[in-house]
């Protein structure tokens, strides 16, 4: 019984972290920070959650497991591949952004 | 020698995923996966690795599940309230900018390392690696200097990474 | 039924899941530029594992947990092949 609560629980953070991680989706200025916001929030979401499912089954504990280590690993890769394209495809910063370090190295790759 | 040595970790790696997926240990499944993966490290040695077997030395492994990781989901758990606080405030206190940092680690795999934590950790996310400097993208600019935010931003990390790392 | 899960957590797990799957998809759809897109499909596909996750303990079955493996290797390769080929070499 308490084994289940602590999985429900999990769960729930979990959800609440995924919804966080879709409204900073929708409320930040710019693709980096969305990114920024969304894909921190939502990586941990999903391992909360996924951890709740195992804590509820013990039986598929290892499955759940490797599921939540695949995504703790891949997420920050794709996360970097889609920042590095936005700025190389010529997505603007945000106005208010403070600085930019990132295109004196672009333009002297250029020249 | 180089070679074998790469040779190996990349089918000890596979061997491990393999068990990992299957679930069960039994004979035939053991052979198959054993077989499958020395044949797949044939093809993919020389892209998977470059360091070969001492990334697998007892000391790194052992000091990355003791220390690094319990460190790394309490700097990721701390990002998602500083996340959360950001999206929920309602005037989206927020002063982003992409600064340059330099990383003291010198292998590849201590790189990465560092690159996805940075990623997975307050307010910040990287770009771009090259050489020995990262390009990142910073929610909240609080030091627009190479050296001050090297010290701020990948340093938290390093200082773990050090001991056991290079 | 020892594992079953019902109640108040499944109604609000479901509403903050479905939230969150439309907030993703508004994204999606007004979405300015073309990565801001990628970055909403790198989102759901992450939602989209969890659910199959749940579905497996809800369903009682374990394959789900398969599907669910299957389905995250494959969206991490899409999402990085889109992201390459955003970027120009693919």
């Amino acid at each position: 019984m308490i084994q289940k609560t602590i999985g429900e629980v999990f769960l729930i953070i979990g959800g609440i972290f995924m919804f966080l991680a879709s409204l900073g989706l929708l409320r930040m200025p710019d693709v980096y920070n969305r990114m920024q916001t969304s894909t921190k929030a939502v990586t941990l979401g999903a391992m909360s959650s996924i951890l709740g499912v195992g804590i509820i089954h013990p039986a598929w504990l290892p499955k759940c497991i490797l599921i939540m280590l695949f995504i703790l690993f891949t997420n920050p890769v794709s996360a970097h591949a889609i920042g590095r394209a936005a700025y190389r495809t010529g997505v603007k910063l945000w106005k208010g952004s403070v600085c930019d370090k990132y295109g004196s190295c672009m333009e002297d790759e250029d020249e | 020698m180089k070679s074998l040595s790469r040779w190996l970790y990349t089918a000890i790696i596979f061997f491990i995923i393999w068990i990992a997926l299957v679930g069960t240990i039994r004979w035939d499944e053991l052979v198959t996966g054993a077989a499958v993966s020395i044949i797949l490290a044939i093809f993919t040695a020389h892209i998977f690795t470059t360091e070969g077997l001492s990334n697998l030395s007892p000391k790194k492994v052992i000091c990355g599940i003791i220390y690094f990781f319990p460190y790394l989901i309490w700097q990721m758990i701390k990002a998602n309230l500083d996340v959360a606080y950001r999206v929920i405030h309602p005037k989206r206190p927020i002063n982003p900018g992409i600064v340059k940092v330099k990383t003291k680690m010198h292998s590849d795999l201590a790189k990465t390392i560092v690159a996805n934590s940075i990623t997975l950790t307050p307010g910040t996310f990287t770009l771009d690696v090259r050489g020995d400097e990262m390009y990142i993208h910073w929610i909240d600019v609080k030091s627009q200097d190479v050296e001050e935010a090297s010290e701020m931003i990948p340093g938290v990390f390093e200082k773990c990474l050090m001991k056991f790392m290079d | 039924m020892p594992y079953e899960i019902y109640g108040l957590t499944v109604y609000v797990y479901v509403g903050l899941i479905m939230l969150g799957v439309l907030f993703s998809l508004v994204r999606f759809v007004a979405g300015p530029s073309a990565p801001d897109r990628v970055v909403a499909t790198d989102i759901l596909t992450t939602i989209t594992t969890v659910v199959l996750v749940v579905l497996a303990l809800f369903f009682k079955r374990q394959i789900y947990l398969d599907v669910a493996l299957v389905y995250a290797v494959l969206a991490f390769t899409a999402v990085v092949a889109i992201a390459r080929f955003l970027e120009g070499g693919l």
